[in-house]
């Protein structure tokens, strides 16, 4: 076992703890960006001026109307930016536009004493616009070659010949929507100036250092001029990881220009018009198996719906290509990526960043080819898991791939699959307008950063004369118990109860540099950093101990918050003690901790490499009902069996799974973004701009039934105190729900009838596939058949000068490891 | 009239107070169109949030005190963003910071918290005003069902907790299992509990008030003939009862209206009764109220009421609101169609009754009168043997229809003797589905006759493509709709999804 994941005696990691937060949260008292508005005088508030057009020039702006509504204090356009005009990292973001790239588009901001005076101030503004052609569509934007980026590609093997040598190639096409984030609160920012001319913005962000280098790059000012505070967040989902950057720099403008405090918080429909979404994507396919259902190949394009600026499109892409086989070994793959660019808002990162859509086009397949072979798709898809020394398309080895049938094997009997599926088939024959279906799906998820350097972490720990501890570090709090975790993970590494450990809001004056807090990888980075601060302060203090307890000091233990030897019966000295001997020893009683993932490493211009420290599993088992007269369904149960390694926290990770689960749940089968794609004036405005129309799973969406349990005796050796990431993962366990809705649907039809179901599978599309299963799909809309046979449909190839993929990121990196 | 004289001629106060947690606190400040929940957030009770500011998502969810059934009074949720804040004016509130302290925690509070019912925590003071209602609602613990029915017992606890009070509370975080497990885990309230004794005690009296600035007021009359004389005079009123659809247009829309007349508290418009012709309805008891009061005895509206929006909007909205507000897509227009029912209107020059097939004239047009107020909605008697109402939605609670359809058939001998049936989602104004009508009319009540109905059906009205539905599935969900209601009646399978 590594220093790393090794577990001292009595450790408070493990234990189901509450969050943090629990007791606050409950009570109304736990406050959030906005709710230090009441908190601070004279505050300004932000309200945009949003563009009606999908495309246009900007050709004139008059701002003095604004002036004349009383109330109004200042109107923020380009003029006023002393710095770089950019939102973003990759200058493809102005921050204020001379082009709409959007309907919604915010062309300047209106800043007034109330939020009444800046609504009715931005009304005021007078924009002319000369509207453009637009692209609203991945379809329109494919046909019109409109992408953007790099174009990855990842290769194995001989596709064409595995292809030939096939006994059945099957291929087809499939579209999918993205997801709003939706978090409850929407992006807020309070920025003000300081008492030492310090620019001092609070911001509901993941990634505090990003919202602090945007905010200096605009204002023109050094980093260390700008603090950027985050206390909490009503829920990130990824969203909040690129997206705040530029709202908190519109709020810092304002407070350095007027003066004032300016509060920045966007209303509902404003954040849902204005802020990036999970990318939809679009994926033509061609697969092979062989005559026992094994995959010999894959030939994919998958190209994603980029929206109008380039953001996290490129690692999320990335993500989806290494995510593309899911849990299954296909030696032979060739699969490209693209994205698409579009007049929508900027597509970003969103729980799982692309590995969800890259997972879907592979479980789609299987799904859709199951009944075809003749194969139960719960066999075909057991037959082609991973087993030992297999390799993913990019060369990772898969490790610990026992782990994954171990998730299937014990999900397989805890949820009674095999008399169930028998139940599901009488119930069938029994009932001509109600079927149900039972699925089982795995989940392989990687865990790092792909890009190498972003894998690293800080924290500052201080104990102080009293004895008391409090730690910082550089990871966000959004409601996944990140901090819960860390303070689990201080007090085990000191030896001392949970209460002596505070922890103190994210601050980026506190810890430089940080990463955001992302790709499930909160509690690995951070936590290492905090237990590497803990160890120092605590060596320093077996020094002290060793002395007092006369003994050496690899001898001496901190448990339950007293120093004693390793024998039974040694004396026992409280914590307390141990820290004032030490202040008066002059020891140090601080320590900033660090750290970085070893042994990964990543080159994404041949796609290969190791990029993941470790994969995380899980296998989920779902069973619905689908009402035939409406397409209608419930899901009646599910039963996960969910890896997270040695669990820091069960209580939150169980929380991290089941919330994983019920959000991809709705997003495979709910959540409908609509835009206007018509060539009407409301052309590329989100028709799902509220909560009234953009539905998200409510109670009645829930599991009548449901099961988690964590995968046991799976300590992950490369991971703080033995545990792994959770925060993604498990929202792909929601797979087995879609593939269970078509095993439904398709027992309306004869048996081995394939079922083509739209994502979402909302109650209309599960209509529709059990109209198409029942062969009566007239009205039903296109949605493109499985094919067999060659030559199908043949994914787009790359054109000739297609731009490779080398991201801007890995590019810096690049140029400093050869320079 | 100018507002001077609406001042003159009336009775309300303009020095208001709220209690809020227990402590007087006057209502200054505020315009006709702020809602209680900013005004709440001023006061620096920022535990009740904003998520969607249209009653959506329960963030924004508090205790009011309004008059109850069982007891004296009710720990009614209402969402406070829907709310003018004029209107809490003399009314008791209790917000998730008045329940409980870090330090000592409600029994909902406590529960939330151990049981990992809080992730991100923005959603949670919601959740907890919300289920604290339901825990306080008396006989909850000896088995009495809530105002939805014992129908499914997937949705009630051990503890007779009734799931369907926390429909319209959103979160994006847990998966909603600890929420539920915490929501079954309660007790009963202690002896001491100043909240349930507090049910015992009448509820504050609706106080006529007004408030008025720049230029925009909202009046709270005092009775029937004062909220009639002010209609008569100003053809320009906006009239509110229950204003779940106002604070949608305040806060979404940026709607100001020169005068709100709330008439949701009027003693008049809050009767209910019942004779051997009809049942009458007042128009301004809430949806839950109304649920209530009949109890099941209109089947029909009692399928109907659980799927409407969420219990959150039920607490507010009421039936004569539901009608006023003219939109297509109303839930109990389709059910009251089918039920033949009439629209008592009344005004400064005496009622009149309007069947509802004849209320709507065009989308969000009827032929109420400026001057006139909704009294109450009249059910004949007897009601039809054989009815059902079907909603299709993308989720099945807290969801506006893409269809719905009230039926309401008599079969008598096998024959279908008489068939009403009211469409929503379909076209401009709820419909009646005359051709359907006339198919099944006199035929008998047999499959073969009634899949030629549903294609009948299923070429009523005239529905659109939009974000809610196709109008190839809303054209399909019609015919559908009918024959399902024959496979349920003449079979045993079950309802199912």
């Amino acid at each position: 076992m590594s220093a790393l994941s090794e577990r001292p005696q009595n450790p408070l990691v493990g234990l189901a703890v509450p969050h943090e937060s629990a007791d606050l949260h409950v009570t109304g008292e736990a406050l959030y960006t906005d709710d230090l508005v009441q908190r601070t005088k004279d505050v300004l508030h932000a309200h945009p001026v949003q563009a009606p057009h999908a495309h246009a020039r900007i050709a004139s702006l008059r701002t003095e109307p604004a002036y004349a509504v009383p109330g109004v204090v200042r109107v923020l356009t380009a003029d006023d930016v002393p710095g770089v005009n950019d939102a973003g990292v990759k200058h493809d973001e102005p921050l204020f536009p001379t082009e709409v790239m959007f309907h919604g588009h915010a062309v300047c901001w209106v800043l007034a004493d109330s939020i009444e005076a800046a609504r009715l101030g931005a009304a005021a503004v007078q924009v002319g616009y000369e509207p453009l052609p637009s692209l609203v569509t991945v379809r329109e934007a494919i046909e019109a070659g409109s992408f953007q980026g790099g174009q990855p590609h990842m290769a194995r093997g001989d596709v064409e010949r595995a292809f030939e040598e096939s006994d059945h190639v099957f291929s087809g096409e499939l579209e999918f929507a993205g997801q709003e984030h939706f978090y409850l609160e929407t992006h807020a920012s309070l920025a003000l100036v300081d008492e030492n001319g310090q620019v001092f913005v609070q911001s509901s962000t993941q990634h505090p250092s990003e919202t602090q280098e945007i905010v200096a790059h605009v204002l023109g000012r050094h980093s260390h001029d700008v603090t950027v505070q985050c206390l909490r967040m009503g829920g990130g989902f990824g969203g909040k990881e690129m997206q705040p950057h530029g709202f908190a720099a519109i709020a810092a403008l304002g407070a350095t220009l007027t003066g004032r405090p300016v509060r920045l918080r966007l209303n509902r429909a404003q954040d849902m018009t204005m802020s990036g979404k999970r990318h939809g994507f679009h994926a033509e396919w061609r697969v092979g198996f062989d005559a026992h259902g094994l995959l010999q190949a894959l030939d994919a394009t998958l190209t994603s719906d980029g929206g109008w600026s380039l953001d996290l499109s490129e690692p999320v892409l990335a993500r989806a290509l290494c995510h593309v086989d899911n849990a299954y070994w296909i030696p032979n793959v060739r699969v490209n990526g693209r994205i698409s660019k579009t007049n929508k808002t900027s597509q970003t990162a969103f729980r799982g960043f692309g590995g969800p859509q890259g997972m879907l086009v592979l479980e789609d397949v299987l799904g859709r080819c199951a009944p075809l072979l003749g194969i139960d798709a719960d066999e075909l898809r057991r037959r082609n898991l991973y087993t030992h020394g297999q390799t993913t398309p990019y060369g990772q080895v898969v490790g610990h791939p026992e782990r994954l049938h171990a998730a299937w094997e014990q999900v397989h009997a805890s949820s009674d699959f095999v008399a169930r599926t028998e139940d599901v088939a009488l119930f069938n024959r029994a009932h001509p307008h109600t079927k149900r279906g039972l699925a089982i799906t795995p989940v392989k998820f990687g865990i790092s950063f792909n890009l190498t350097a972003f894998n690293q972490a800080g924290a500052l720990v201080h104990v102080y004369k009293d004895g008391s501890v409090l730690i910082n570090h550089g990871g966000t709090e959004m409601g996944q118990g990140l901090h819960t975790k860390m303070l689990q993970v201080a007090a085990t590494t000191l030896g001392v109860p949970l209460a002596k450990v505070r922890l103190a809001p994210t601050r980026t004056d506190k810890v430089p540099n940080t990463s955001a807090t992302a790709a499930s990888s909160g509690a690995d980075l951070n936590g290492a950093a905090v237990k590497n601060a803990c160890e120092q302060i605590r060596e320093r203090l077996c020094q002290v101990a060793a002395t007092r307890l006369g003994v050496s000091p690899g001898d001496v233990r901190f448990v339950d918050g007293q120093a004693r030897a390793i024998a039974s019966s040694s004396e026992r000295v409280p914590w307390e003690e141990i820290v004032h001997d030490a202040y008066f020893q002059r020891v140090q009683l601080f320590a900033a901790g660090f750290y970085r993932t070893e042994g990964i490493h990543w080159d994404s211009s041949i796609f290969q490499g190791e990029p993941f420290k470790y994969f995380a599993y899980g296998a989920a088992a779902a069973e619905v009902e689908v009402d035939g007269f409406t397409g209608a369904y419930r899901l009646r149960r599910v039963d996960i069996v969910h890896d997270v390694g040695d669990s820091l926290s069960p209580l939150v990770d169980v929380g991290q799974i089941e919330g994983g689960f019920v959000q991809g749940a709705g997003w495979l089968t709910l959540e409908d973004l609509r835009w206007d794609e018509s060539d009407g004036p409301g052309r590329g405005r989100l028709l799902t701009q509220a909560a009234s129309t953009y539905k998200l799973p409510s109670l009645s969406e829930m599991p009548e039934e449901f099961n988690v349990a964590l995968l046991q005796h799976a300590p992950e050796e490369g991971a703080v105190y033995g545990s792994k990431a959770v925060g993604e993962p498990p929202l792909m366990l929601a797979f087995s729900v879609r593939e269970a809705l078509r095993q439904a649907a398709a027992a309306f039809g004869p048996v081995g009838t394939s079922v083509d179901l739209a994502s979402p599978a909302t109650p209309e599309a599960v209509f529709w596939a059990v109209q198409q299963a029942r062969g009566a799909a007239q009205g039903a809309p296109e949605h493109g058949h499985v094919v067999e046979g060659a030559p199908g449909v043949v994914p787009d190839q790359p054109a000739e000068g297609a731009p490779e993929y080398e991201p801007e990121s890995e590019r810096v990196q690049h140029e400093l490891s050869t320079t | 009239m100018t507002s001077d004289e609406v001042s003159a001629m009336t009775t309300q106060r303009t020095d208001l107070t709220v209690t809020v947690n227990g402590r007087p606190v006057p209502l200054t400040d505020v315009a006709a169109h702020t809602t209680a929940l900013d005004w709440l957030r001023d006061q620096g009770l920022t535990g009740c949030k904003e998520g969607c500011a249209e009653g959506e998502c329960g963030a924004c969810s508090v205790l009011v005190a309004r008059p109850g059934l069982d007891t004296p009074t009710e720990w009614t949720p209402l969402n406070a963003c829907l709310m003018p804040a004029a209107s809490l004016g003399g009314q008791e509130v209790v917000t998730a910071e008045g329940l409980g302290t870090p330090d000592r925690l409600h029994p909902v509070q406590r529960e939330m918290a151990v049981r990992g019912g809080s992730q991100c925590g923005y959603c949670t003071p919601g959740f907890v005003c919300s289920m604290a209602a339901e825990y306080y609602r008396r006989g909850r613990c000896t088995g009495a069902p809530g105002p939805d029915g014992a129908g499914d017992m997937h949705e009630h606890g051990p503890n007779g907790f009734d799931l369907h009070a926390l429909s319209g509370n959103l979160c994006r975080c847990t998966g909603y299992r600890p929420i539920r497990d915490a929501a079954y885990a309660l007790g009963e309230p202690e002896d001491d509990d100043r909240l349930a004794a507090r049910l015992d005690a009448p509820p504050p009296e609706p106080v006529p008030a007004r408030v008025a600035r720049a230029g925009a007021e909202l009046v709270r009359p005092a009775d029937l003939a004062e909220a009639l004389r002010i209609l008569a005079e100003r053809p320009d009123a906006t009239l509110v009862a229950g204003s779940t659809d106002w604070g949608v247009e305040v806060n979404l829309r940026g709607s100001r209206a020169a005068l709100t007349v709330a008439v949701d508290r009027l003693p008049e418009l809050r009767a209910f009764s019942v004779t051997d012709e009809w049942v009458e309805i007042g128009a301004a008891l809430s949806l839950t109220e109304a649920e209530r009061r009949l109890d099941g005895r209109v089947p029909l509206l009692a399928e109907m009421f659980p799927q409407f929006a969420s219990r959150l909007i039920r607490n507010g909205a009421t039936i004569g609101g539901n009608l006023g507000t003219g939109s297509p897509i109303g839930d109990t227009p389709p059910a009251l169609l089918a039920l033949d029912a009439d629209v008592v209107l009344t005004s400064a020059e005496g009622e009149r009754q309007v069947p509802v097939a004849e209320y709507f004239t065009g989308y969000r047009q009827s032929v109420r009168r400026a001057d006139e107020l909704i009294r109450a909605v009249r059910v004949p008697l007897p009601l039809a043997r054989l009815t059902a109402f079907h909603k299709i939605a993308k989720r099945r609670f807290d969801d506006i229809s893409s269809v719905a359809v009230g039926f309401a058939l008599d079969v008598e001998d096998g024959v279908v003797r008489r068939a009403r049936i009211g469409l929503g989602g379909v076209a401009a104004t709820p419909i009646r589905a005359r051709a359907t009508e006339a198919a099944l009319t006199g035929r008998p009540w047999r499959e073969d006759v009634v899949r030629r109905a549903a294609e009948v059906m299923a070429g009523e009205g005239t529905p659109l493509d939009d974000h809610r539905a196709s109008a190839a599935y809303r054209s399909a969900m019609l015919g559908q709709a009918l024959l399902k209601l024959y496979a349920h009646d003449t079979s045993l399978e079950g309802v199912g999804a």
